[in-house]
């Protein structure tokens, strides 16, 4: 059944690709992008596009491979030499290792918005405003252009965005009369209700994981880190922290979190039986569930994110950039690929049809978005929620300059408190004894408060 | 180590003392000798060069002596896996080894039915790369849906929970055995197939019976090969690595990022940057795991000339 | 086990010496296989039984690995892990498996043999060279490759995985077959058993009389030596083979090109894919993946039985 399902999909995805090759391939060349007209180093672009050449691109977006099909075909000069060097940390190690090794990098690479800060910082990645791509920013919507400016300079393009949303069971939640939670308080009331008459099911699965945490601390007003050159603050104790915990330590310490691992086999099929009842996840979600959980077909939902007071309120979960890498030979040629890839509707409907969830404005706002209805959504138009939702995203985030390794560290010390059921704070608070400790080790100037 | 002895009485025997004594034998040697120094010298040496230094993302490189073997020797983390690794080992080792000895034991003895049959199939998991290995039993281990799952359901409590902090080390521990125990049983069973038929004559003019041959007879006889898999076993176990680090997507919070001392080398390298700490960490490491096997090459050897 | 699997540390894993015993060659008649002693020949009902019960704790794994094989990934979530599922797809899973992504995986199959023609080859053609060397001729700092050689085998695989990543990386090595293949080309095991097999199975007179004869040191090696050492070859380049095709950490360190991994670091990432936002999970393939790395290396296993067990019996008996 899987497979059919998935050679449906690719055959879907090719048709796409065919389709939109044929529509654009020929417009491309002549407007080079739908972007607003940029200038100066542009030429270069555009230039280097003309030339032609071959670059090397790591990327682990499932249509990254038809996106390259497509642009070679729009530039028959300029071959793409698609990598999946792994997903998420297993790239950035490889990564790292290149940058290190001072060769080997590719000239464009996926990286997620959490980790573009370290990559940035630690002067691996070309500042994109010599291209002129600052004046790109009105056509990305603002939490994802926010990501990508680091330090005055625009480090990437953003490829897809996370603004965060609740998925929920809507099967499971009729079957134990819960109701869909708008507030913190009635997720919680909803958690104990349901465990009390399924000691199998749980509200969510939760085993410690950094990017939920941030993500949660982010919608609740945190402000945990502060950095302003390698001058940086470590407060995992701030009001909106404490917000946070208030809420999740009720789950944690009554055992409410489902103990599955997320993205192992057990999570995936506690997705599909209705034990792990809701998701608070980013808006990349929905392809995941249509690809990956067949058996939840018909009863996943997708609502706002609950909020603390009534107020709404929302973060970015997850999301990835491209961005130019400095070792790149052909930097020029390299920030045209960039731009097509992530500027220009040729791409970026692909993207979409597979099943992203774009952080271009005219994508987030085409009426053919906003209007889908999945019936493995029972019909329901989820991309007008999770839209909605990334209008509330708060301002002022910004992660570590050692975000990845930050993240890497975080279940060294979580990892007692979720399975013994105890308070997150003191994890929070040795988490930030070791963030602290190691940003000074590595010759920043860290403060914790 | 058990062979230098025994090499070195070779390297004197009158039957070498006829070969040729020039540079002749360095022409065979070279090849080796060279890949040998840039392979594995080099980088030891290297290794010993970074460990006095200090890269930061900020600020640069700097010499600071013996500054990072201070930290390693004060490090909990550090300590805290070889701890965990020590237990490991003291566990199962003996466990594997014993298991390996019984199964070789009883192949010997010539009383079982099917003895080709069953030394192969024994033998079978070592041919399965230990990345298969972790990925084989993760997948069985799953306490919801795996086949521990599946148990549990039938039970209709959770009684197995491999992925759980309690039990993790043991569900390493039973990924190794079942890698190398019939290896090991393949190392012992090869040396009690050479022990002298005299010996057993000798025994039975004695009235020994099975079991007195056993431990009077065939496990002395066979010391020297118990005391090579236990050091390999040692230096193995001091390594582990792929299991834990396979696994530790399945159970974030069983498995820290210094769980052994290997991935704690590992981690503090690719995930940190801290390649002249993680140097320090692999020394410091390579030491004690060299005094260790030397020890107990030593009460191997002693016990022997009791 | 070990976290440095590359074939410096895990071939070091068999040396099989019983030193206990005197060199004399009277002492060491072997016993027969089928053992004259009349008493033990008798089988034993309980010995057969616990050997049944080993056999299963090592079968059952790989049994759950060829009934999962043959299994949709949606069966793989809902039916008994030691049964069939409702479906029978083992063929459409090989298929699969063997054409997913371009044909990624045979991609990595070729890259294994490569690394394993090159590393287990050139390790064993290494290790028996030299260790003829050091059985047969007496040559000055003979004490001191004696003792070095000795030496390394205590040092752990991470001592050397991090500073050899970075001196490769300063050559331009990483991300090259290279990377894989130099750092096999060394096995101490090999090396000794080589070297002790040498000095038991090839007389000296022979040799003596090679070269009254005025046959070069190089012709008598490849001549008749090598055939006096075939036994010897055959193990340690089978067990290099395992060491090379089960290679894990090293690949993992220096490769950073799918194009290049080997079956091991190609399976895991098609395990690790399950991961994050834009997750595809092939559990299916990782298992029909891992079953298919398996079955070239317990065929040689089973076909070459003979070699490699007489091999291991005569690497205990020539000391």
């Amino acid at each position: 059944m899987k497979n059919g399902l998935r050679s449906a999909r690719t055959w879907r995805r090719i048709s796409t690709v065919i389709a939109a090759t044929a529509m654009v391939g020929g417009a491309l060349v002549a407007c080079s992008s739908t972007g607003t007209g940029s200038s100066g180093s542009s030429d270069d672009v555009a230039a280097a596009l003309a030339k032609g050449g071959t670059i090397t691109y790591w990327s682990w977006t499932p249509s990254a491979k038809d996106q390259v099909a497509a642009f070679e075909k729009a530039y028959p000069k300029v071959h793409v030499k698609l990598v999946n060097a792994g997903t998420s940390n297993d790239e950035y190690t490889k990564l790292q290792n290149t940058i290190k090794a001072g060769s080997g990098a590719p000239d464009v690479a996926q990286i997620e918005y959490f980790a573009l800060p370290q990559f940035a910082l630690s002067k691996s990645l070309v500042d994109l405003t010599s291209f002129g791509f600052d004046k790109l920013k009105s056509d990305y919507s603002t939490g994802s252009w926010n990501d990508v400016n680091i330090d005055g300079g625009v480090y990437g393009l953003p490829q897809d965005s996370g603004p965060m949303a609740l998925f929920y069971n809507k099967a499971v939640f009729d079957k134990y009369g819960l109701t869909v939670p708008t507030t913190w308080d009635q997720y919680v009331a909803d958690a104990k209700k349901l465990h009390a008459a399924n000691p199998d099911a749980y509200i969510t699965s939760d085993t410690g994981d950094a990017g939920m945490a941030t993500s949660m601390i982010w919608q609740a007003g945190g402000h945990p880190f502060t950095v302003n050159g390698t001058k940086v603050g470590i407060n995992l104790q701030d009001s909106g922290t404490k917000k946070y915990t208030a809420v999740w330590n009720q789950l944690v310490e009554n055992k409410l979190l489902s103990p599955v691992a997320g993205w192992s086999d057990d999570w995936f099929k506690g997705l599909g039986n209705g034990t792990i009842a809701t998701l608070v996840t980013g808006a990349w979600m929905p392809g995941n569930f249509e690809a990956s959980v067949p058996d939840g077909s018909g009863n996943w939902r997708v609502a706002p994110m609950p909020t603390y007071d009534g107020k709404a309120a929302n973060a970015e979960n997850g999301g990835s950039s491209q961005a130019v890498l400095k070792q790149s030979k052909n930097q020029a040629l390299a920030a045209g690929f960039l731009k097509w890839l992530n500027n220009s509707k040729a791409s970026t409907s692909i993207f979409v049809k597979s099943g992203g969830f774009p952080s271009t404005t005219s994508d987030l706002e085409s009426s053919s978005f906003l209007n889908q209805a999945p019936a493995y959504f029972g019909g329901q138009k989820i991309n007008q929620v999770l839209v909605d939702g990334s209008k509330n995203v708060l301002s002022g985030w910004s992660y570590l300059p050692y975000q990845v390794y930050a993240n890497s560290v975080f279940s060294d010390s979580f990892s007692s408190a979720y399975t013994n059921g105890t308070s997150l704070d003191p994890a929070l608070q040795s988490w930030q004894k070791a963030l602290v400790s190691y940003g000074n080790q590595q010759g920043f100037t860290v403060t914790g408060k | 180590m058990t062979t230098l002895s025994a090499a070195r009485r070779k390297g004197q025997s009158p039957t070498a003392r006829r070969d040729r004594k020039d540079w002749k034998g360095w022409v065979f040697i070279a090849p080796f000798a060279i890949v040998f120094l840039a392979m594995i010298v080099v980088p030891v040496v290297y290794a010993i060069y970074l460990s006095f230094f200090r890269d930061q993302l900020v600020g640069g490189n700097a010499f600071v002596g013996f500054a990072n073997y201070v930290s390693v020797l004060s490090d909990p983390k550090f300590w805290g896996s070889l701890g965990r690794v020590s237990l490991f080992l003291v566990v199962q080792v003996p466990i594997m080894l014993v298991l390996s000895l019984i199964a070789a034991l009883a192949l010997d003895s010539a009383r079982v039915h099917g003895a080709g049959f069953f030394r192969i199939m024994v033998f079978l998991p070592y041919a399965v790369p230990g990345v298969v290995a972790a990925l084989i039993w993760g997948f069985i281990y799953g306490d919801q849906f795996g086949l521990a799952g599946n148990i549990n359901h039938l039970l209709g409590f959770d009684l197995l929970q491999p992925l759980s902090s309690n039990w993790i080390l043991g569900s390493i521990g039973n990924i190794v055995t079942w890698e190398f125990m019939g290896y090991n049983m393949l190392i012992f069973y090869a040396a009690l197939k050479v022990i002298p038929t005299e010996l057993y004559e000798a025994a039975e003019i004695d009235g020994a019976g099975a079991i007195r041959t056993v431990f009077s007879i065939k496990i002395p006889a066979v010391r020297g090969a118990i005391v090579i898999a236990t050091i390999f076993s040692i230096i193995g176990s001091f390594q582990l690595f792929n299991e834990p680090q396979l696994l530790k997507p399945l159970a974030p919070n069983a498995i820290s990022t210094y769980f052994t001392p290997n991935m704690y080398a590992y981690n503090l390298s690719f995930s940190g940057q801290q390649y002249n700490y993680a140097a320090a960490v692999a020394i410091v490491m390579g030491i004690i795991t060299a005094v260790i096997a030397y020890v107990v090459q030593l009460r191997g050897t002693s016990q022997e000339n009791r | 086990m070990s976290a440095a699997s590359d074939s410096t540390v895990t071939t070091r894993t068999v040396t099989t010496r019983t030193p206990t015993r005197p060199p004399s060659r009277a002492a060491r008649r072997m016993r027969s296989s089928s053992k004259s002693g009349a008493p033990r020949s008798k089988k034993s009902i309980t010995l057969t039984i616990i050997m049944v019960i080993f056999v299963l704790y090592s079968v059952v794994p790989l049994l759950w690995l060829i009934f999962n094989a043959t299994k949709t990934q949606g069966d793989l979530f809902s039916s008994f892990g030691l049964w069939f599922g409702n479906t029978m797809v083992l063929f459409q899973n090989i298929g699969q498996t063997f054409t997913y992504d371009n044909g990624i995986f045979l991609h990595w199959f070729g890259n294994t043999l490569l690394y394993v023609v090159f590393g287990a080859g050139g390790a064993t053609l290494l290790a028996t060279i030299a260790g003829y060397g050091m059985a047969k001729f007496r040559f000055p700092g003979r004490r001191v490759v004696f003792a070095v050689v000795l030496g390394a085998v205590a040092v752990p695989g991470t001592a050397l995985a991090v500073p050899t990543f970075l001196l490769f990386s300063q050559v331009g090595l990483t991300n090259t077959p290279w990377a894989i293949i130099l750092p096999s080309l060394i096995s101490p095991f090999g090396f000794y058993l080589i070297w002790t097999y040498a000095s038991e199975a090839i007389p000296t007179e022979l040799l003596e009389a090679a070269r009254m004869d005025g046959a070069g040191e190089f012709r008598t090696f490849f001549t008749i030596s090598i055939k006096l050492l075939a036994p010897g070859i055959v193990t340690v380049l089978l067990f290099a083979v395992v060491a090379t095709w089960n290679n894990y950490f090293l690949p993992l360190i220096m490769l950073s090109d799918p194009t290049w991994y080997p079956l091991t670091v190609g399976l895991s990432q098609w395990s690790a894919q399950a991961n994050g936002a834009a997750a595809v999970p092939i559990y299916n393939l990782v298992i029909t993946g891992s079953l298919l790395t398996i079955i070239p290396v317990v065929v040689i296993f089973l076909l070459l039985q003979r070699f490699w067990q007489s091999g291991l019996a005569a690497g205990s008996v020539k000391q």
